[in-house]
């Protein structure tokens, strides 16, 4: 046991527990924030992402050990921003929703892609999001909603 | 029961080290993959560890005389955008992994875990980089080439931890990097290939190239670089059988679910020669 402390959403959180758990399975079962699924479990997929300091990060393969003392954002806590909203809008829009499991994580790779480029080309939305495997949609659909999104929310990234 | 430690000062780091056995982690890329449980169990490791990501001690990247100098627990994304990271070692990165990962994955990760595969040591190797290395009692110097002995396997003592990463600055007119994966982003090299050249008035300078994935350890052969300086270009590319030739004895690569030993074989020697081809 260990007590490590972060920020998650917002609110500090002090947790008592063995430090090498996947940080997927303490948001999923002690903090109850089901938005990051479990796709792969070994860092290809993307499904299970979240934001590190503003830094887009898979938590299946990440101890928790080193989030101690980071700040942690989920889908949840994202999706009460307005940059969220616009991301929504935009996909809704351009019809890039299917199944819908791998979106939590494609949301949080977009807003990641943005804080580090506000104005990325198509290219580089594909590079930026190459993390996230989407089975459904092909991409296309995808990419389209992040430049629709980069235009929509000028001056929010 | 196991009793993990998330040291907060590299002098506490050393000291744990120093008591018992520990397992380093730093990002965890590898050893979270390679150690993992079912789901919802923690991973399943034969010592405790030693957290190590959050050193803030171990976070930078610095010049000094001609020397770039990384410490250790940098991540490999801000390598990728950091102004002093040396362009080879950038092109490498760029095409390591995904950005999710690279946040958390560091060069000592890709040295530590010591595998035929890294892609981060074709450029290491080919820029000549050292580590210094610390225990409580002592710190040392080793180069990245000399510290791996074979696949998972360093030269690194129980007490030691790699603190920083030494690349001498250096200037080429010309560098490649080419990755043959299975998939653009997150996929492991089939075979990978750094090159690195200076052409001055038509006169091989300084030429160094690297193979991954095509031996138990990375390749380089300094013996053949150097025989490749003080000739023009159209000599050594009329040479490139013999350059070939030299290379096969080192160039032995095994069959794996990710490619078989021919195709390797083939198209570590097409990297080759496409390279001296663009000299
Ligand atoms: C989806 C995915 C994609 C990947 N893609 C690539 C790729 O394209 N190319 C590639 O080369 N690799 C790739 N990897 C492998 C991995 O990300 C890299 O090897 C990475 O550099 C490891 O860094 P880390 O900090 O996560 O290492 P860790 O897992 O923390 O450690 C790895 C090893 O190094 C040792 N170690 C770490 N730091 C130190 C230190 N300071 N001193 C002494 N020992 C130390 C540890 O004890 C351990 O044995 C990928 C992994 C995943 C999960
Ligand atoms: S579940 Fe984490 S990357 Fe696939
Ligand atoms: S919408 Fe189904 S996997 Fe992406």
């Amino acid at each position: 046991m260990t007590k490590i402390t972060f920020t998650f959403n917002g609110k500090p959180i002090e947790l008592h527990t063995d430090p090498s758990r996947r940080f997927l399975d303490v948001i999923r079962n002690d903090l109850k924030h089901t938005g990051p699924k479990e796709g792969c479990g070994e860092g290809e997929c993307g499904a299970c992402a979240v934001l590190i300091n503003g830094h887009i990060v898979n938590s299946c393969i990440l101890p928790l050990a080193n989030v101690h003392h980071q700040e942690v954002m989920t889908i949840e806590g994202f999706s009460k921003t307005k940059r969220y909203a616009v991301i929504e809008e935009a996909f809704i829009k351009e019809g890039a929703v299917q199944c819908g499991i791998c979106i939590p994580g494609m949301i949080i790779a977009v807003e990641s892609l943005l804080n580090r480029n506000p104005n990325p080309s198509d290219e580089e939305i594909r590079v930026g999001l190459s993390g996230n495997l989407c089975r459904c949609t092909g991409y296309n659909m995808i990419v389209k909603a992040v430049l629709r999104a980069k235009e929509m929310g000028k001056g929010l990234w | 029961m196991v009793r993990h430690r998330i040291p907060v000062t590299l002098e506490e780091a050393l000291e744990h080290l120093n008591e018992t056995t520990y397992k380093i982690i730093a990002g965890g890329t590898d050893l979270m993959v390679q150690n993992r449980a079912w789901s919802e169990l923690p991973p399943k490791f034969d010592a405790p560890l030693l957290f190590c990501f959050n050193l803030e001690a171990l976070k930078y990247v610095k010049e000094e005389n001609a020397f770039i100098k990384i410490g250790s627990m940098t991540d490999l994304e801000t390598l990728l955008h950091h102004p002093l990271t040396p362009e080879i070692l950038r092109k490498v990165i760029y095409e390591m992994a995904s950005p999710a990962i690279r946040k958390v994955s560091t060069l000592s990760g890709n040295i530590g875990n010591a595998s035929p595969a890294a892609d981060s040591l074709l450029a290491l190797y080919a820029l000549d980089a050292k580590v210094e290395i610390k225990s409580q009692k002592e710190t040392r110097l080793s180069t990245v080439s000399e510290l791996i002995l074979g696949p998972r396997k360093t030269a690194l003592k129980q007490n030691e931890i790699i603190t920083e990463i030494i690349i001498p600055k250096s200037s080429f007119t010309q560098t490649c990097f080419v990755k043959v994966g299975g998939r653009r982003a997150d996929a492991i090299s089939k075979v990978a290939f750094v090159g690195c050249a200076s052409v001055e008035n038509n006169v091989i300078k300084d030429i160094r190239m690297t193979i991954n994935a095509v031996a138990a350890r990375l390749i380089r052969r300094q013996d053949i670089e150097k025989g490749l300086c003080e000739k023009t270009p159209d000599e050594v590319k009329q040479n490139v059988n013999a350059i070939l030739e030299a290379y096969s004895t080192s160039i032995q690569p095994i069959d794996d679910q990710r490619s078989n030993k021919d195709y390797r074989k083939y198209t570590a020697n097409n990297l080759i020669k496409a390279f001296l081809n663009t000299l």
